[in-house]
């Protein structure tokens, strides 16, 4: 048994994203129409010309049928997806799959969430019958106890990490205020974010992600096919995907400063890839930043640096768009909301620009033309009980 | 073997109410010292299964089967409330559980048929004791529950007799539903129950063949102050043997729950071979009469009403009303969670209402149970250390914010878990902690009763 992977067999050679934001005047069928037609309209093709489509979705439809009704498809196999937050991700994962297995010629990826129907503030799970004894906790309290532990370990002061995590976020607001597709535009100072009200630990709201609504789609086809429709495809170098069985929750040993699943989804990521290290290998990376600690924690378990140093290299800048390894040049989680069907798509779109040259010039990565590896990665669950998802694309083939 | 009592066990929540501070708010009302107040995540059940374990666990060698629940609170209609309590205790199939609901007299009631059964018996009241803001019943009661185990058996206190008296008469009433009791006027009522109780008194030390002298102990339960003063007064007992009534002062008066706490209280300050009348006057007049023996120095409770009386933490009237449904307060903007699934509960009922987790082959144990364990591992009575913890301001409670917290168990097992009876301020790393049965909420009418944890204090 072993994770072989599929690099360089696929290629994407199309992708749309709407602007992440509250939509109150579009519905989710306007949504999937504007990143697919997008998508559609960078490759070059039709509707029809796609043999696949699967649709991710946490809880804004049931069925194919919610993408083929709106998009009018006819006779088409469609396949709604769900794997918690990283459902967008797992869209493309099965799609890209499809065609690598040689069953279809091209497939579609679409991701939508309409998260701001609800009523509510925040993401709202949709209530699964239980014995009533599971915890009610929301989300942000669970990563909260991240930093406290964080601290702990290793010696941080947590006025410091405080800092840290404002850091974190207002790298993540630089970023968006200069994306015309971010829920947020706005950029916020270290200073402006510590002296927030805390609502979940010592996590104010701006540590958390926003919450919108959007659509993204990507189209994939054989690397052999894929000049035929775009002269700078993206090829997939990895593909990884890790459930975790929840054992971190109730496991002694747990400490809450690292995620283990993604750890593991990470390595098998690189196996296929064929990356030793990503640091100096990887041009850019988009990571599931859904509350500040959790991007901290991300910056260790993806190996972008040593264990324990994550909070050092983030105040040094490692990350920033001109850094390093920049992390989120568009803006993260924290600029566009968590539209949950759509953000690993949306990652993948931010590479998609990037690596093909077409972020604008105030957004553009420091490493653009020197390395030619994105990674993306999509989480969902909490410290503990997680999924994870891992993508490594690049602009050209392994020689 | 005679009958009598075989073990006690009293709870007196957490939180306590000053008196003093209700006029400032109701506009008149209140008084001096305080009253016990039974948490948002409290109700008779919940109460009657801490006042159960604390019995259950200073008498180990006592198995009951059979639970006698009374309560003029109950949390349901129709619905059996002792079950929960039965399934809390983790008692086998063949304990009966039977609710004695609606009036404090039903207290006296489940003694009655508790004392008289084939087999060990659980008798426990258990009461939320409400009233208009402002009321002399808001400040004079409190919440409580307290558990008797009896039957034969090795007794700290014998069974010697009982009198009784009835009449009906309109004293107190209460319509289903209202939080508010009517009372009519007190001087009516006040010469009723000095006639029953005279009665009743007379009937039991006749039973006994003692004289009232003989008498070392007096306990008086009932809602009308009144009557027990005039019907005291004419018991022909010494001063001595008289309670000071020091609990009403510190937790007031507990309705249905009255008559045992203060018999649990008595019990805790009893020497062996002393006469013990529990009198309680309500709808009528019973007197039971009691000899302790020499077991009763020897046993103690695992946490004594005195213990519990003088633990207390504070709560503002504003928070009390809003926890009685009497001020509705702005709830978090977030989803009310869905009621439990019946059949789901009834396929966990040792997990939910008994919190035990399993055990596997190498020890290790698990919180919720694993499917992949063969054995049972009862972590009701175990105490844990607090690894890291939150507060969470954006969650949904009936009373925010959430406290919450990973608890390492000592002996094995861990469980994220939320906190009771705490403020934010008092949790720390490395806090001790232990669990306390509570309801996590209310959907659609169904209690969604779970386990908390709360400090070790």
């Amino acid at each position: 048994m072993s994770s072989h992977g599929i690099r360089d067999r696929v290629a994407i050679v199309g992708m749309g994203c709407t602007r992440f934001a509250e939509h109150f005047d579009k519905s989710l069928d306007d949504m999937v129409i504007e990143a697919s037609g997008e998508a559609f309209a960078s490759a070059g093709v039709t509707k029809d010309d796609v043999d696949a489509y699967w649709l991710g979705t946490a809880q804004s439809g049931m069925s194919g049928i919610t993408l083929a009704r709106p998009l009018e498809l006819e006779g088409k196999p469609v396949t709604r997806v769900e794997n918690y937050c990283a459902t967008g991700s797992e869209a493309l994962r099965q799609a890209a799959y499809a065609v690598a297995s040689g069953a279809y010629d091209m497939a579609m990826a679409v991701g939508v969430e309409k998260v701001k129907d609800s009523g509510y503030q925040g993401l709202n799970a949709f209530p699964i019958p239980t014995d009533g004894t599971n915890r009610t906790l929301t989300a942000a309290a669970m990563f909260s106890m991240v930093a406290p532990a964080y601290a702990k370990k290793y010696g941080v002061d947590p006025a410091e990490l405080k800092r840290v995590l404002a850091r974190i976020a207002s790298k993540n607001h630089h970023n968006g205020a200069r994306n015309p597709r971010a829920q947020f535009r706005r950029e916020m100072s270290v200073d402006q974010l510590c002296a927030m009200p805390r609502v979940a630990g010592d996590l104010s709201v701006f540590d958390c992600a926003g919450v919108a609504d959007g659509s993204a789609a990507a189209i994939v086809v054989r690397a052999e096919d894929a000049l035929r429709y775009t002269d700078r495809p993206l090829y997939v170098k990895a593909l990884s995907f890790v459930a975790g069985n929840g054992s971190g929750l109730t496991d002694p040993t747990y400490d809450y400063t690292t995620f283990p699943e993604i750890v593991a989804c990470a390595r098998d990521a690189y196996a296929q890839a064929g990356v030793t290290d990503p640091r100096s290998q990887l041009a850019m990376a988009e990571v599931h930043d859904c509350f500040t600690p959790t991007e901290l924690v991300l910056m260790e378990d993806l190996g972008f640096c040593e264990r324990g140093t994550a909070w050092k290299e983030i105040l040094a800048g490692a990350f920033d768009l001109d850094g390093d390894l920049p992390v989120n040049p568009d803006g993260g989680l924290k600029s566009f909301g968590h539209p949950v069907g759509a953000s690993g798509l949306r990652m993948m779109f931010e590479a998609w620009l990037q690596l093909r040259g077409e972020a604008p010039e105030d957004r553009r990565i420091s490493t653009f033309g020197a390395r030619d590896l994105a990674l993306t990665h999509n989480l969902g669950g909490y410290p503990g009980e997680m999924v994870s998802f891992v993508s490594i694309l690049g602009s050209s083939l392994t020689d | 073997m005679a009958r009598g009592i075989l073990g006690w066990g009293a709870y007196v929540p957490y939180r306590r109410l000053d008196r003093t501070t209700i006029a400032a708010v109701a506009g008149g009302g209140g008084g001096k010292g305080t009253r016990s107040v039974a948490s948002y995540d409290e109700d008779a059940t919940t109460m009657a299964v801490e006042a159960a374990r604390i019995a259950t666990r200073s008498t180990p060698d006592v198995q009951p089967l059979s639970v006698w629940f009374a309560t003029t609170s109950p949390p349901y209609l129709d619905k059996t409330n002792a079950t929960a309590i039965h399934a809390a205790l983790r008692l086998p199939r063949d304990a009966a559980a039977f609710d004695a609901g609606g009036a404090v007299r039903s207290t006296i009631g489940a003694l009655r048929a508790g004392m008289h059964d084939h087999a060990p018996a659980l008798v426990v009241a258990s009461d939320v004791r409400t009233g208009l803001p402002g009321s002399a019943d808001e400040s004079a009661f409190g919440d409580g529950a307290a558990a008797l185990l009896v039957g034969e058996g090795d007794a700290v206190a014998e069974l010697i007799a009982s009198g009784t008296s009835t009449e009906e008469f309109v004293d107190r009433w209460r319509t289903p539903g209202d939080i508010r009791s009517k009372i009519w006027e007190e001087r009516f009522g006040e010469t009723r129950y000095t006639a029953l109780g005279a009665d009743a008194w007379d009937a039991a030390l006749k039973q006994a063949g003692i004289a009232a002298g003989d008498v070392d102990r007096v306990v008086v339960a009932s809602t009308h102050d009144r009557a027990v003063k005039a019907v005291t007064k004419k018991l022909g007992v010494s001063p001595d043997a008289l309670d000071a009534g020091e609990l009403s002062s510190t937790i007031g008066n507990v309705g249905a729950a009255q008559p045992l706490l203060v018999l649990c209280s008595a019990l805790e300050a009893a020497s062996p071979g002393q006469t013990i009348a529990l009198v309680v006057l309500a709808d009528g007049a019973d007197v039971v009469l009691f000899r302790t023996t020499a077991a009763v120095g020897a046993r103690r409770s695992v946490r004594s009403v005195a213990e519990q009386v003088s633990s207390g933490g504070a709560v503002s009237y504003g928070k009390y009303l809003a926890w009685r449904g009497v001020l509705p307060v702005q709830p978090p903007n977030r989803p009310e969670p869905a009621r439990p699934s019946s059949s789901a509960a009834g396929r966990s009922i040792d997990w939910k209402y008994g919190f035990v987790g399993s055990e596997a082959g190498d020890g290790s144990v698990h919180l919720p149970p694993s499917p992949h364990d063969d054995t049972a591992r009862p972590m009701s009575e175990a105490t844990g250390t607090i690894v890291t913890f939150t507060i969470d301001k954006l969650a949904y409670s009936p009373s925010p914010p959430v406290v919450f917290a990973v608890v390492d168990f000592d002996g094995g097992g861990r469980l994220p878990v939320e906190l009771t009876d705490v403020d934010p301020d008092e949790v720390a790393i490395g806090a001790r902690v232990e669990m306390t049965f509570r309801k996590l909420f209310t959907a659609d009418g169904i209690h969604n009763y779970f386990w908390k944890a709360r400090l070790v204090r």
